[in-house]
């Protein structure tokens, strides 16, 4: 029965993109808009595996993913940092925290010229924008984790007579778990977000960059497989992060 | 001393900023004084256009939140109410939110060209998914027991939308709105800095880049930053007077 409905269940999922995929056939077929707006699904697919087998699509991604690393790792490393402090002392929260909100309201396309300005267009942009996208949400989270530590386990750790150091690491770092996560996942979704944008406006390498050339060369359907390309890695993350959070949730405490 | 603490940091680093722009040999091309970012604002205001540009930036965002939330919050309740539409259309939501937001910016921008209807229209689809996810969520978390007592009540299923659906899910659509707003004002300035050149901020921005202007660029950073905040606390403000309502 349950797989039964399983089926079913997968059936309905899959009948809406086939049928999708049954229209944009047809409007192909019938030439009913031009290439330049719509290529067949048969183009797209032969694109797209053009671009494996010469290898420009892998080296692509690579690129991209190389910029995510790298702007990624230094944003939540500095976002853990900040975070912390002002989650653990209400002093610094003072004095920092509403300048860091201030600074946070600008959206964050809107550095990309001042940062054009400052440090050209290289690489530095791509890394240092990608770390800001990951820094502002790990910074949220993590302050708030830290400062979300349920009082029923402080004083735990209080009659327990630790001293300030086993106090963060057996009370408040395991509390603030899956604030911490919640930070780095939605810092590696920005990041994610933050380098195709960059990408499209601002290089000449990366997946970003490719949707940005076939573009200029009206050719649609090497936008189309990119868009493929993108959707299976956006899915991959997700799913892997999701598996990772099922993982963490085991350790996450819950005051009684 | 609780009140000049978070003053601290900005008046200091106000401080360094005016110190480094006097004393470096940084030219103030790249480099401004405060005060000459501050002028360049007013001056914006008082005979640069500005007013004329902040008016069409936020019209584009206006109209792409409103095209972009309204469909979100629609299809947002067809998910969480209709099983069926659930069941069909889920998976392809789902599968759309995978592929990162800028990516459609190519393709729109092929579609609807880079003028105002390809910046509306990635204004609006900026704003569809917070809206639609979040409207979803919450309407599929209603209770059975809501729907088997307008089923008891003879409700028409429109008459549930209006008066269980929407009320019962309105904290969780209106946390979707708001982050539809956000969403919808960085896509404006994404869209305006990206495409077509048009009267707007992103616009006045690309303009003080390619003049290497970076006192009217950071002029903009604030104003920028500023709107953004003033969206916020609106959103805020709203929310919790329709929540009030609600509850009363």
């Amino acid at each position: 029965m349950t797989i039964r409905r399983a089926v079913s269940r997968a059936i309905a999922g899959i009948a809406m993109p086939l049928l999708l995929l049954a229209a944009w056939s047809l409007i192909a077929r019938e030439g009913w808009l031009p290439d330049q707006i719509l290529p067949a699904p048969g183009v797209v697919l032969a694109t797209l595996k053009e671009f494996i087998a010469s290898g420009d699509l892998q080296d692509a991604t690579l690129i991209s993913l190389e910029r995510v690393a790298k702007g990624f790792a230094a944003g939540a490393v500095a976002g853990l940092g900040f975070g912390a402090a002002i989650g653990l002392s209400p002093r610094l929260n003072r004095l920092f925290g509403p300048t860091f909100l201030g600074l946070a309201q600008v959206p964050l396309l809107a550095w990309m010229p001042v940062l054009i300005l400052l440090v050209g267009i290289d690489e530095g942009l791509k890394v240092i924008l990608i770390g800001i996208a990951t820094f502002i949400p790990v910074v949220l989270n993590v302050a708030q984790g830290f400062r979300d530590v349920p009082p029923a386990l402080r004083e735990v750790g209080a009659v327990l007579l630790f001293d300030p150091w086993s106090m963060l690491t057996q009370i408040v770092l395991p509390a603030a778990v899956p604030s911490i996560f919640t930070g780095l996942r939605e810092g590696l979704a920005n990041a994610w977000q933050t380098v195709i944008a960059v990408e499209v406006f601002a290089s000449s390498e990366g997946l970003g960059y490719l949707m940005a050339w076939g573009r200029q060369l009206f050719q649609l359907d090497l936008v189309l497989a990119v868009v493929v390309v993108l959707g299976v890695i956006g899915f991959a993350l997700n799913w892997g992060l999701a598996r990772l959070e099922r993982r963490l949730d085991r350790w996450q405490v819950r005051p009684a | 001393m609780k009140r000049v603490l978070p003053l601290l940091v900005p008046l200091v680093a106000l401080a360094v900023w005016e110190a480094a722009a006097r004393l470096s040999h940084v030219s103030h091309e790249l480099l401004p004084p405060p005060e000459k970012v501050a002028y360049r604002l007013w001056d914006g205001f008082a005979h640069g256009g500005m007013t004329g540009d902040l008016a069409a930036s936020l019209l584009r965002e206006l109209s792409g939140f409103v095209i972009g939330a309204t469909g979100g919050v629609a299809l947002g309740l067809l998910l969480g109410l209709s099983r069926p539409a659930c069941r069909l259309l889920g998976p392809l939501f789902l599968g759309y939110r995978q592929v990162a937001l800028f990516a459609w910016v190519p393709l729109l921008s092929m579609w609807f060209g880079g003028g105002e209807q390809g910046k509306v229209a990635f204004i609006a689809l900026a704003a569809m998914a917070p809206s639609a996810v979040n409207t979803w969520r919450g309407t599929s978390a209603l209770p059975h027991s809501y729907i088997e007592l307008s089923r008891v009540l003879m409700f028409r299923p429109l008459d549930y939308v209006r008066f269980v659906a929407l009320p019962g899910a309105l904290p969780a659509i209106l946390t979707g709105l708001r982050s539809s707003l956000i969403a919808a004002w960085l896509a404006t300035v994404g869209a305006e800095l990206f495409l077509d050149v048009a009267p707007g901020l992103g616009g006045r921005m690309n303009e003080g880049r390619e003049t290497f202007q970076m006192d009217l660029v950071l002029a903009s950073v604030v104003l920028l930053g500023l709107l953004g905040l003033t969206f916020s606390r609106l959103a805020v403000a709203a929310e919790k007077s329709l929540l009030k309502r609600r509850a009363a």
